[in-house]
């Protein structure tokens, strides 16, 4: 998604003298094409994440159109008051870009882990989180974020995932798409964990269980009315993320939920409120935590299938809200 | 209006503003009001009818708890009214007691927490330098905001991308919140530490208008520069100077007379 996203992005700063990327120190391949094609719009801030911030801040406000790229936790994280008061607070024209989130870097070990940042930037006024969830929509978000003036935080994963949005002509990077229709439960998700949902509703369909997949791309600030317009659809809502469950994507859902009379029930699946002591890859973190497609399934088994009376309809009311 | 009497009335209008909303920093506005005064008097270009004028230098306050006193110059400079003014730490007003630019015609900047104003500067150095524009970025900084790691970030930066269009002055008064700087952390020789950055550095007294005024004018060809303004926190008020109390007290009964009294004597 990274790659897709940056692709992107350079065709834009080849068009647009006032497009600035900042990097700090990272970007090793990924940007070099915007550094030896393009040096006068590159810049190279150092190890030095809080300046960078406000540097970008201080471009931005005298009309440049700033890209701040890094890695994992550290463009959030360690500068985050540089993002709220320096960014945020003054609508800078920033676009702050984390590749390798979630667990992306999983054998690098918890300092590399980007598992908070969903939750931290939810909660600071003007700033836009999109969390792209395929190649498809990091192109799209490069685009969003580039035309549309003011913060936003763009969180890429290094995943390459082959094209999921069907319908690209009437794609809204602002609403969520609908990767499979289902019937009773769906799974929201965002990022690149999506992948577990996908692989958990094939599974399940071979069991003739239809798992409704949506993927959000825009998760700050969210369409409410088109989300509470598929959850009608819905009696269970999972929602999938590879971030804490604290704060996160599945918090925001529930939020939307809670403020409307849907009588849907949601769980979040997402990362418990615990650090990992060990490392792993991906794959081997995502099912320790119990997010993965595996995981997944037995969530959805346990929790709603046995709940649900597949030749009603219907789910035990009962039991469910004894969840 | 001289920068005199612009640094009287700052001091003059903060003291009664304090008294009246019993409100903080009276010292730190007083240890910079000089600085400011010779700023707004004699130095910065700026349209007070067209405060975003695209040629305008641009003054970024680092150290927003002083920012009274740049609101009085504004204020003085005809960006505001005195109306407005006097709305400072009132309920509802825009003049927020770190200075903020949300609706405050000439604040280029809002700060406030420490270390974030300089950066800024930085970046709106660079901006102009890639644009080939000619006018200059002001940051006044204090130097217990020298403590924050970010004021060294950026020293690292302004001195690499060769950021000469930038001024810092640290407004060097030896005191922060709770104690005398050589207290709290030691920041040691100020001006060789800017000099091992690669800055060109001057030192200044820091209520000096006309060595202030000399000084603010040098831009050298490659290096940002820094200048060590060399200040008295409270200055103006005797029983206010070098006593750390003044950071937070507000000046009320017998303190804001006697206050009220000595700068009435140094009325130009």
């Amino acid at each position: 998604m990274r790659e897709a996203f940056f692709v992107e992005l350079f065709k834009i700063f080849k068009k647009d003298k006032n497009a600035i990327l900042i990097t700090g120190d990272l970007g090793y391949r990924l940007l070099d094409k915007f550094r030896k094609e393009l040096p006068k719009q590159f810049i190279n801030a150092g190890i030095a994440e809080q300046n960078m911030m406000s540097v970008a801040a201080g471009l931005a406000l005298e009309g440049k159109k700033v890209f701040v790229y890094s890695i994992a936790n550290f463009p959030v994280l360690r500068c985050l008051e540089q993002i709220r008061n320096d960014v945020a607070y003054h609508n800078a024209n920033v676009k702050i870009i984390s590749a390798g989130v979630g667990f992306d870097y999983g054998t690098l070990g918890y300092s590399h882990h980007a598992t908070e940042d969903i939750a931290v930037l939810m909660a600071i006024p003007n700033i836009s989180i999109i969390s792209p969830f395929d190649n498809y929509t990091a192109k799209i978000a490069a685009r969003y974020v580039y035309k549309n003036k003011g913060s936003f935080y763009v969180r890429l994963s290094k995943d390459k995932i082959n094209d999921l949005v069907k319908d690209k002509k009437n794609y809204d990077i602002k609403k969520p798409a609908e990767i499979i229709k289902g019937e009773k439960i769906a799974i929201f998700s965002t990022g690149a964990i999506i992948q577990e949902a996908i692989k958990t509703a094939e599974i399940l369909s071979k069991k003739n269980i239809k798992i409704g997949v949506y993927g959000f791309a825009m998760i700050k600030p969210i369409d409410k009315e088109y989300i509470r317009q598929i959850i009608k659809r819905y009696d269970i809502i999972f929602t999938l993320e590879e971030h804490r469950i604290n704060g996160g994507f599945g918090s925001k859902i529930c939020n939307i939920i809670s403020e409307s009379n849907n009588k849907s029930k949601i769980i979040k699946i997402g990362l418990d409120d615990k650090f990992n002591f060990f490392i792993g890859d991906k794959q081997y973190l995502m099912k320790i935590n119990k997010v993965d497609k595996m995981a997944v399934k037995k969530y959805i088994l346990k929790i709603a299938v046995k709940n649900y009376d597949f030749q009603e309809k219907k789910c035990n009311k009962k039991l469910l809200n004894k969840l | 209006m001289s920068s005199q009497k612009l640094a009287w009335n700052i001091r003059r209008k903060a003291l009664e503003i304090i008294h009246n909303t019993r409100s903080s920093h009276i010292a730190s506005v007083f240890s910079v009001a000089d600085i400011v005064a010779v700023l707004y008097a004699d130095i910065l270009k700026f349209n007070n009818k067209n405060p975003k004028w695209e040629k305008r230098d641009r003054l970024i306050l680092s150290k927003g708890h002083a920012g009274l006193a740049v609101y009085i110059a504004l204020c003085e400079s005809g960006f505001f009214s005195e109306k407005v003014l006097n709305s400072y730490c009132k309920n509802g007003s825009y003049l927020q007691g770190h200075i903020s630019n949300k609706n405050v015609p000439g604040v280029e900047v809002s700060s406030g927490s420490l270390g974030h104003g300089i950066c800024i500067a930085s970046g709106m150095a660079l901006a102009a330098k890639m644009d080939n524009k000619k006018h200059r970025i002001f940051t006044i900084t204090g130097d217990g905001e020298c403590d924050e790691g970010s004021v060294w970030e950026t020293a690292l930066f302004a001195n690499h991308y060769e950021l000469n269009n930038l001024t810092v002055i640290v407004d060097h008064n030896k005191m922060q919140s709770l104690d005398f700087c050589e207290n709290t952390l030691k920041l040691g020789n100020l001006c060789k530490k800017w000099e091992a950055f690669g800055w060109k550095v001057f030192e200044v007294n820091g209520h000096d208008h006309a060595e202030l005024k000399k000084i603010l004018k040098k831009q050298d060809k490659k290096k940002p520069t820094c200048i060590i303004a060399h200040t008295i926190k409270g200055k103006g008020v005797s029983f206010m100077e070098n006593n750390i109390l003044w950071h937070y007290r507000d000046p009320q009964d017998e303190y804001y007379l006697k206050a009220k009294e000595e700068l009435e004597k140094e009325k130009l």
